[in-house]
């Protein structure tokens, strides 16, 4: 996502002002049109409808059903409290899971795509363009098909991660693992996030999305890396710096003002994932692994309680918004490093 | 940056010191190279399994994991390539309806966010902040959280036919309709992404225009438009990329399977309708899906990073 960066432009004196401002507002217009009437509007409907118990029934006549009730905040007040006629429905839950899921995953992202991006710009490392070409391959395909790819390969009986752990425990003597990886209730580690179930499927999706995520982080760092003059590293040595000296007295501190914007992208975009949580488990098992934004897509595709999934989406709209102000924050704040 | 010779790189080797600095010990080499493929291995290893997959004759998953295809049946291609599922849709049909949104989404928000992007970067007026602000609220939004108001809304819309009384046309359970949905979420992103990139051409060509007496609007479309060309086609691919992996909406709108897409069908080839999943149809599906976006999405590559990374590295 862009940086939000309201800064007015600095105007030359040319031209005549009141001519602008009008072409301004001119240039807006069929943009602001649309707009109006495909986002703003339903933006608004979407509001007045997490008021209402909007249901199947009122779908012929919308607003205008008589079967429709206003009921206040009754669905928000539902949502925060568990209160929806839905299985296994806990907010606070999915909420923690969600904002733990998205930390869990940028954390691994970063370091490792830093590191590749170090190994990949040793000076004098062979074939360096075809690995290059090779660590790319994950950012191109659609979520959909690794999704679905990755849920295959999870499978409990004919999976290639049974098959692979099996293979290199038959090494050791072990015998064929059976992990039930997407359907297994049980947590491994149940102490590492109080009151939310990690269950395997969160592991086989962490791996998944590792797979997915890194290659990303590593483009932006090594466009961060060749931007660091050689110099540096080369005075550094001079002096007597070791390899790990220098990697985190010069790499780290000159990645930092290209890998923090990239880290709170990351953020946001796995905080709202869609695609690899509903194609890898839907969610499962018992709504384990839900997010926010699958949690919705349930609420108005299965459950069709659409009050209730308007009143939802307000909730993730105000979530997405915090995260946002803060990671907006979080990068503006190490911005002035740059200058420093 | 590129590796010379790695022959003459060995032997220069031995001669360390200083002034060879740059080369690499061979034993460091081996271990970095140990490393390097170790990770190729590892983001291989699904695509192989996809590959090897999708050229089998077998449509039952392997019972034993085979990375490196036996044998190149295009069998499952031919199959996916004539009609994907149980549905009576051909693979054509499906493919035009992808097409047309991906296509059309994507021009038609270019087309309205090209002028909106312009006015953002270029002209100070007052309320810009806080019109600027209402479409990055929108861009804010999940895609999933607009699907609600827009399925209502949509669904009201319908062209009744007066004699018989049944619905001709519904706006929700119909691609104009997913198509319209899609705007809704890509225009926002589209603004936002061109200003970023207007922002980086320099205003000086476009003053000089201005003083040489050239309109506000030739200035856009004769000197604006053609810098932007770059940036215009990497924020089309980005939309239309978007556009081709849609789900969420269309799987929510559509209910004819006629109006089905790539996406949509391949999900429905695996998803909880499939009974027996033939898994060589649907890897060799799953390849035809990704690999359009695939290559452009290298092609462009730098582009694209470049462009979601703008604003922050440019602070």
């Amino acid at each position: 996502m862009a940086q939000l960066s309201l800064g007015a432009q600095p105007r030359k004196k040319s031209g005549n002002k009141a001519d602008q401002n009008n072409l301004g507002y001119l240039y807006l217009i069929p943009a602001f049109i649309v707009l109006l009437v495909i986002s703003f509007y339903p933006l608004f409907y979407q509001l007045l409808i997490s008021f209402t118990d909007f249901q199947t029934k009122d779908l012929r006549l919308g607003l205008a059903s008589p079967a429709l009730n206003f009921i206040g905040l009754e669905n928000y007040v539902k949502i925060l409290t568990g209160g929806l006629p839905v299985q296994d429905f806990d907010f606070l839950r999915v909420l923690v899971f969600d904002l733990w899921w998205a930390v869990s995953n940028v954390i691994l992202h970063v370091p490792a795509g830093v590191l590749i991006a170090v190994l990949l710009n040793t000076q004098g490392l062979w074939f360096k363009k075809i690995y290059r070409a090779i660590y790319i391959l994950p950012v191109v395909f659609p979520p959909l098909v690794v999704a679905t790819v990755w849920r295959n390969i999870f499978d409990s009986q004919y999976g290639a991660m049974n098959q692979a752990l099996t293979a290199i425990g038959s090494i050791f003597g072990a015998a064929p693992v059976t992990l039930r990886w997407l359907e297994e209730y049980q947590a491994p580690i149940s102490f590492l996030l109080p009151g939310v179930p990690l269950v395997w499927a969160y592991y086989a999706m962490l791996i998944a999305n590792f797979w997915l995520g890194w290659p990303f982080m590593c483009v932006v760092a090594t466009g961060a890396l060749q931007s660091i003059p050689k110099e540096m590293y080369e005075a550094a040595s001079i002096d007597g710096a070791t390899g790990t000296q220098q990697f985190f007295n010069i790499t780290v501190p000159l990645l930092r003002p290209a890998m923090l914007p990239a880290a709170m992208y990351g953020f946001t975009t796995t905080f709202n994932l869609f695609g690899l949580v509903f194609f890898m488990t839907g969610g499962g098992p018992a709504r384990a692994t839900e997010i926010l934004v699958t949690f919705a897509y349930d609420l108005v595709k299965n459950q069709r309680l659409y009050g209730a999934a308007a009143a939802f989406s307000v909730i993730i709209f105000i979530v997405s918004t915090v995260i946002f102000l803060i990671t907006n924050r979080v990068t503006r704040a190490t911005e002035s490093y740059e200058g420093a | 940056m590129a590796t010379a010779n790695p022959i003459k790189r060995i032997l220069s080797v031995n001669t360390s010191g200083e002034k060879g600095g740059r080369a690499l010990p061979l034993g460091r080499q081996l271990v970095l190279q140990i490393i390097s493929l170790f990770i190729a291995i590892t983001v291989m290893f699904p695509i192989m399994y996809i590959i090897t997959l999708a050229f089998s004759s077998n449509p039952s998953r392997p019972s034993t994991l085979q990375l490196i295809p036996t044998e190149l049946s295009t069998e499952a291609f031919a199959k996916v390539l004539d009609r994907p599922t149980a549905n009576p849709v051909t693979f054509v049909e499906l493919l035009r309806n992808s097409l047309v949104l991906s296509l059309g989404v994507g021009a038609v928000s270019l087309l309205f966010a090209v002028s909106a992007a312009y006015a953002f970067a270029r002209f100070k007026f007052a309320g810009r902040q806080f019109l600027m602000l209402a479409v990055f609220f929108v861009i804010l939004m999940p895609g999933v959280g607009l699907a609600t108001p827009l399925f209502l809304l949509f669904n009201g819309i319908s062209i009744i036919d007066p004699e018989s009384g049944q619905v001709i046309f519904n706006l929700r359970n119909s691609l104009l309709g997913v198509g319209i949905a899609m705007i809704a979420g890509a225009l926002p992103f589209a603004i936002w992404n061109l200003k970023g990139y207007l922002d980086t051409i320099p205003k000086e060509l476009e003053e000089a225009a201005r003083i040489d007496g050239a309109s506000h609007n030739r200035t856009f479309f004769q000197i604006v438009l053609p810098l932007a060309a770059p940036a215009l086609a990497v924020t089309f691919f980005l939309s239309f990329m978007g556009n081709w992996q849609e789900f969420t909406l269309s799987w929510l709108f559509l209910n004819k399977p006629s109006d089905y897409t790539l996406a949509m069908t391949l999900y429905n080839m695996t998803g909880q309708y499939a009974q027996n999943v033939q898994w060589n149809q649907f890897s060799a599906m799953a390849i035809i899906v990704a690999l359009p976006v695939a290559v452009v999405y290298i092609a462009l590559q730098k582009q694209i990073v470049g462009g979601l990374t703008l604003g922050g590295v440019k602070g």
